[in-house]
C-alpha cells in the first residue's frame, strides 16, 4: 500500500530524519495560510503516481496570495487518472546537490538491499548502473552505524555529509523493518546548507503486514469499481476492454486475460475467483461482471479446490437474481465437473471442456478478433 | 523417482484441527502421504483421520520421528509455526498461507538457510511426487500421473492446468512444485531446477512462471548448462503496469519483472517458450524429441 508523500514524511520525521517545514493544505485558504507560516513553498500535489514534477503537479508560491491562486488552479485537477483533492504546501530548499537513496527487499536473494546514488533527483530507474551502490543486509545483524559508513565511503562522501548519511542509512532501515515497508527511498535526497535533507519521500507499505500497524491510515489506490470488488475480498484490476472475466486462482486469472489477448479480444478486467471459492462468493464476483455492462463474459474455471457444481450454482443463482443479459462463455473441468455441467445444460448453458476454444468463442461473440 | 519429498518424508500438520488443515489431511492420506502427526495447541491426545495430535512440533517430533511439516495455520501466525517446525529438527517445510508479511518470510528463509531447511511457500499449493505417490499441497490428487517431467511454478491453479495438460498428453511427472507466488519465498527457480537436473527420473522440466521480480531471467542463466529439454509458459502478457495481479509477487514496477524481458531470457536460454498454456504439451513433444 503507497502512502501519500505527506505521510511518509511524517514517518520519517518520527524516526528523526530532517525534512522541510511543510504542511497538508485542502483548500486555497489553507495553502494562503501555509505560505503564511512558513514562506515561499512548494505545492505539491498528493497523489499516488510518480513523475508529478514534470506533469504539473509541483508549482511554487512565494506569497501567501500567489499560494492561494496556485492551489486553486492545482485543487481538483486531473493528474495522470487522479483527482487532487489535497496538497502538501512544504518550504522551498536552495539545495546544491540532490542524491538517492533506498531500502528495499531483493527478492532475489531475499534480503534487505540498501541502494544509494550521488545522481538523484531523477528516477532510479534512468541512472547508470555505475553510479549506484548496493549493500545488502543481513536482516540477522541489521543496519548499524558502519553499514552507513562503508556506504558513504563507497559513494565517496566525507565530512559531515558522510557522517549524517550514516545515521541517516540506519533510521531508513529501522523504518523499512519496523513499518514493514516494501521501499521507502528519499529522491531527491538534499544537500542545503551544507546539511541532509528529505526533499522527497516515497513509503510502501506491504499490505500482508498491515494487521500489525492499526494505527495506519488504509489508503485503496484502486478505481471505484476496483475499490467495491476488493471490499468483497477478490482480486480485481480494471482494464480498458469489454469482454469480462473470471478465472480460478491468480495465475489462471492472467492466463485467462492473455488468452482473450492473443484471440484478439479485448479483455475488461483481471478478477481472481479465488482458488477455492465457494457459491457466494463466486455469485459476488459474477454479480460484479454483469454490472460492467460487457460484451460477454468468459468464465474460466480449473476446478481444483473449487468445485464446478459450486460455480455452476453461483451462475445460476446470479441468472435467476438478477439476471445475466449478455453472452456468457463457460469452460468448466475438474472437481465435480460432471455435475456442474449437468446443472448449466439445464438452464440451456453449455460448457467447454477446454480453455482455448472457449476463449476464442467469447472474443468471437465480442464481435472482436483476428479476421 | 523425485525430488525433496519421497515416500520416505514422515509429515506433520501444523493447524490439522482447522478446516483447511483437516480437509487436506484427509486427501494427503488418500494419495498416500505418511502423515505421522498435527499440531494444534492444547489438543493433544485427539485423532484428526487418525493421526494423532500433538500440543507441540517438540513432542509430535519425538514421538513420530517426523522430518516434515505442512503448515496451514493463519498468516500471523506463519513465523511462529515455521519457527517452531525449524527449530525442532524439521528440515523440509511447506508453507500454504498466503499474506504473510514479507519482513517475516525473510526471516523464516534466512533461519531456514542457516539450519539447512528447505523451505516450499509461502503461498503455495505445495508439492507432490507422482512417482512416489506422496504429497504435501492442497493440489487435486487426481491431475497427475507417474513419469518423467518436472514441473515448477509459481501459481497454483494454473499449475494444475498444465499438470492436467501434460497428463492427458501422455506425459507424467516425477515432481510438481509451487514456489509460492509472493515477492519472498523459500525456493527459486535455480534451486528446484538444479534439484531436477541431478535426478536421473527426470527427463525434461517444466517451467511456469508470470510476471514480476526477475527470478525467470536468474534462472535463464543457469539453463544454459542445464542439459534437459525446457519448456518455458508465463503468465501476466496483457498486465497493465503497477498493478498486483492477484499475487502480491506479480507486479511490473518501475519497469522491471515484464514478461517481454523473462521470455528474452528464457529464449536465449534455450528454453522453448510458448505463448499459451494449451500449447506446452506440443512444445514438451517437440523438444524431448529433439533432444
Amino acid at each position: 500500500m503507497k502512502q501519500y508523500e505527506y505521510l511518509a514524511k511524517a514517518v520519517l520525521r518520527e524516526h528523526g530524519i530532517p525534512t522541510p517545514a511543510g504542511r497538508l493544505v485542502r483548500t486555497p485558504d489553507q495553502a494562503y495560510e501555509a505560505v503564511a507560516a512558513i514562506g515561499p513553498a512548494a505545492l505539491k500535489a498528493q497523489v499516488l503516481v510518480g513523475g508529478r514534477g514534470k506533469a504539473g503537479g509541483i508549482r511554487f508560491a512565494s506569497t501567501p496570495d500567489e499560494a492561494r491562486t496556485v492551489a486553486q488552479a492545482m485543487l481538483g485537477m486531473n493528474l495522470k487518472g487522479y483527482t487532487v483533492e489535497q496538497l502538501y504546501a512544504e518550504a522551498k530548499l536552495e539545495i546544491q546537490q540532490e542524491f538517492y537513496i533506498s531500502v528495499t527487499t531483493d527478492r532475489n536473494r531475499k534480503v534487505p538491499l540498501v541502494m544509494a546514488s550521488l545522481k538523484g533527483g531523477v528516477e532510479i530507474e534512468e541512472v547508470a548502473d555505475d553510479d549506484i551502490v548496493r549493500q545488502w543486509v543481513n536482516p540477522r545483524v541489521g543496519v548499524l552505524p558502519y553499514f552507513g559508513r562503508e556506504l558513504a565511503a563507497r559513494l565517496g562522501l566525507t565530512g559531515v555529509i558522510a557522517k549524517e548519511l550514516a545515521d541517516l542509512v540506519v533510521k531508513l532501515y529501522q523504518i523499512y523493518r519496523e513499518r514493514d515497508a516494501e521501499l521507502v527511498e528519499i529522491n531527491p535526497l538534499a544537500v542545503v546548507d551544507g546539511h541532509l535533507i528529505a526533499a522527497d519521500a516515497r513509503l510502501n507499505l506491504d499490505d500482508s503486514a498491515l494487521f500489525r500497524h492499526p494505527d495506519v491510515e488504509r489508503i485503496d489506490e484502486g478505481s471505484a469499481l476496483e475499490q467495491k470488488v476488493h471490499q468483497i475480498g477478490l482480486a480485481y484490476v480494471e482494464l480498458d476492454g469489454d469482454i469480462a472475466i473470471m478465472a480460478n486462482g491468480a495465475g489462471m486469472a492472467m492466463a485467462t486475460v492473455d488468452a482473450i489477448q492473443y484471440f484478439g479480444g479485448k479483455p475488461a478486467n483481471f478478477l481472481d475467483a479465488g482458488g477455492g471459492a465457494s457459491v457466494e462468493p463466486t455469485a459476488q464476483a459474477l454479480d460484479v461482471l454483469v454490472s460492467m455492462n460487457p460484451k460477454v463474459i468468459f468464465i474460466n474455471i480449473f476446478g481444483g479446490i473449487t468445485r464446478c457444481d459450486d460455480v455452476a450454482k453461483a451462475i445460476l443463482q446470479v441468472k435467476a437474481t438478477r439476471g445475466i443479459p449478455v453472452p456468457l462463455v463457460v469452460r468448466l473441468v475438474g472437481t465435480n465437473e460432471q455435475e456442474g455441467v449437468r446443472l448449466l445444460e439445464e438452464a440451456g448453458i453449455s460448457a467447454y471442456s477446454d480453455m482455448a476454444p472457449a476463449a476464442e468463442r467469447a472474443v468471437m461473440l465480442a464481435g472482436e478478433g483476428r479476421a | 523417482m523425485a525430488i525433496i519429498l519421497t515416500k520416505q518424508s514422515k509429515i506433520l500438520v501444523q493447524g490439522i484441527t482447522g478446516h483447511q488443515g483437516r480437509f487436506h489431511t484427509r486427501q494427503m492420506l488418500a494419495y498416500g502421504a505418511q502423515v505421522v502427526g498435527g499440531i494444534s495447541p492444547g489438543k493433544a491426545g485427539e485423532s484428526v483421520e487418525g493421526v494423532p495430535v500433538f500440543d507441540t512440533v517438540a513432542e509430535a517430533v519425538q514421538q513420530t520421528g517426523a522430518d516434515a511439516s505442512i503448515v496451514f495455520v493463519p498468516a500471523p501466525f506463519a513465523k511462529d509455526a515455521a519457527f517452531e517446525a525449524m527449530e525442532n529438527g524439521i528440515r523440509l517445510l511447506v508453507m500454504i498461507p498466503e499474506h504473510v508479511p514479507v519482513q517475516d518470510s525473510i526471516d523464516i528463509v534466512t533461519r531456514a538457510e542457516e539450519l539447512g531447511v528447505i523451505v516450499i511457500g509461502p503461498n503455495t499449493f505445495g508439492i507432490i511426487s507422482p512417482g512416489e505417490q506422496t504429497k504435501m499441497g492442497i493440489m487435486p490428487n487426481h491431475i497427475y500421473r507417474p513419469g518423467p517431467v518436472g514441473v515448477v511454478a509459481r501459481s497454483g491453479t494454473l499449475s494444475y492446468e498444465i499438470a492436467f495438460s501434460l497428463t492427458n498428453g501422455g506425459f507424467g511427472q516425477t515432481t510438481v512444485i509451487g514456489m509460492g507466488g509472493d515477492p519472498v519465498v523459500g525456493q527459486t527457480f535455480i534451486s528446484v531446477l538444479h534439484q531436477f537436473k541431478n535426478d536421473p527420473a527426470t527427463q525434461a522440466v517444466v517451467m511456469v512462471g508470470e510476471i514480476g521480480g526477475s527470478a525467470e531471467e536468474e534462472a535463464a542463466e543457469y539453463l544454459k548448462s542445464f542439459g534437459k529439454p525446457v519448456v518455458a509458459y508465463l503468465a501476466g502478457r496483457a498486465a497493465p503496469p503497477g498493478k498486483r495481479m492477484g499475487h502480491a509477487g506479480a507486479i511490473i514496477e518501475r519497469g522491471r519483472g515484464t514478461l517481454e524481458s523473462k521470455e528474452k531470457a528464457l529464449t536465449a536460454a534455450g528454453a522453448s517458450v510458448v505463448t499459451m498454456p494449451w500449447q506446452v504439451v506440443d512444445a514438451l513433444r517437440e523438444a524431448m524429441g529433439s533432444h
